[in-house]
């Protein structure tokens, strides 16, 4: 997601930054989201059986426990691959 | 979300745009982007859930399944959110 402001009237360089700045929240926000839609299609997959009434609390454990776990894979394949990476070198 | 590419022409020539303006436009697109991205997820799951062999219409079940469906995802896209939040300031606490 890229916004171009290129073309902004210079009415000042503080307004630009303080706009850019504005947009970064924006777009940190929208990376957020975009992580909660990942996270609930994966976890969707694993957590749920048959879709009912409502949410019981044993499927809502399991949605916030398979963030945090993946989370936490994610974390451990960034480590480990680090790792390997400056011992090995990649051929 | 692809394809989220913003021009803003502000107005060269013919005056600027304020600030303000900009944000909600910001604002907007990402929220489209957003709910686009949503839906999509939505549908593809639900069809798989929901749909069994493809008849003529959707019948009565489907529709129903359908409904069913979408509230459990909102349910579930809330839970996670919330989850992973929970996460972030965990993170950022231990900084």
């Amino acid at each position: 997601m890229a916004f171009d402001l290129s073309s902004a009237s210079a009415s000042g360089n503080a307004e630009t930054s303080e706009l850019q700045r504005m947009i970064a929240v924006e777009q940190q926000k929208a990376q957020f989201e975009a992580q909660v839609h990942t996270f609930t299609d994966v976890c969707w997959d694993k957590c749920m059986d048959k879709p009912s009434s409502k949410l019981d609390s044993r499927t809502a454990t399991c949605l916030a426990s398979c963030v945090e776990r993946f989370i936490d894979t994610t974390l451990t394949i960034t480590n480990r691959f680090t790792h390997m990476a400056q011992k090995g070198g990649m051929h | 979300m692809d394809g989220f590419g913003s021009d803003f022409s502000l107005g060269a020539g013919s005056g600027k745009m304020d600030t303000g303006t900009i944000m909600e436009q910001v604002k907007v697109q990402i929220a489209v982007a957003n709910a686009q991205e949503l839906l999509q997820r939505m549908t593809d799951k639900c069809f798989k859930k929901c749909i069994g062999k493809p008849g003529g219409t959707l019948d009565n079940s489907e529709q129903k399944c359908i409904f069913m469906f979408m509230d459990r995802y909102m349910d579930a896209w809330n839970t996670v959110s919330r989850a992973y939040n929970s996460r972030l300031q965990r993170e950022r606490a231990r900084i």
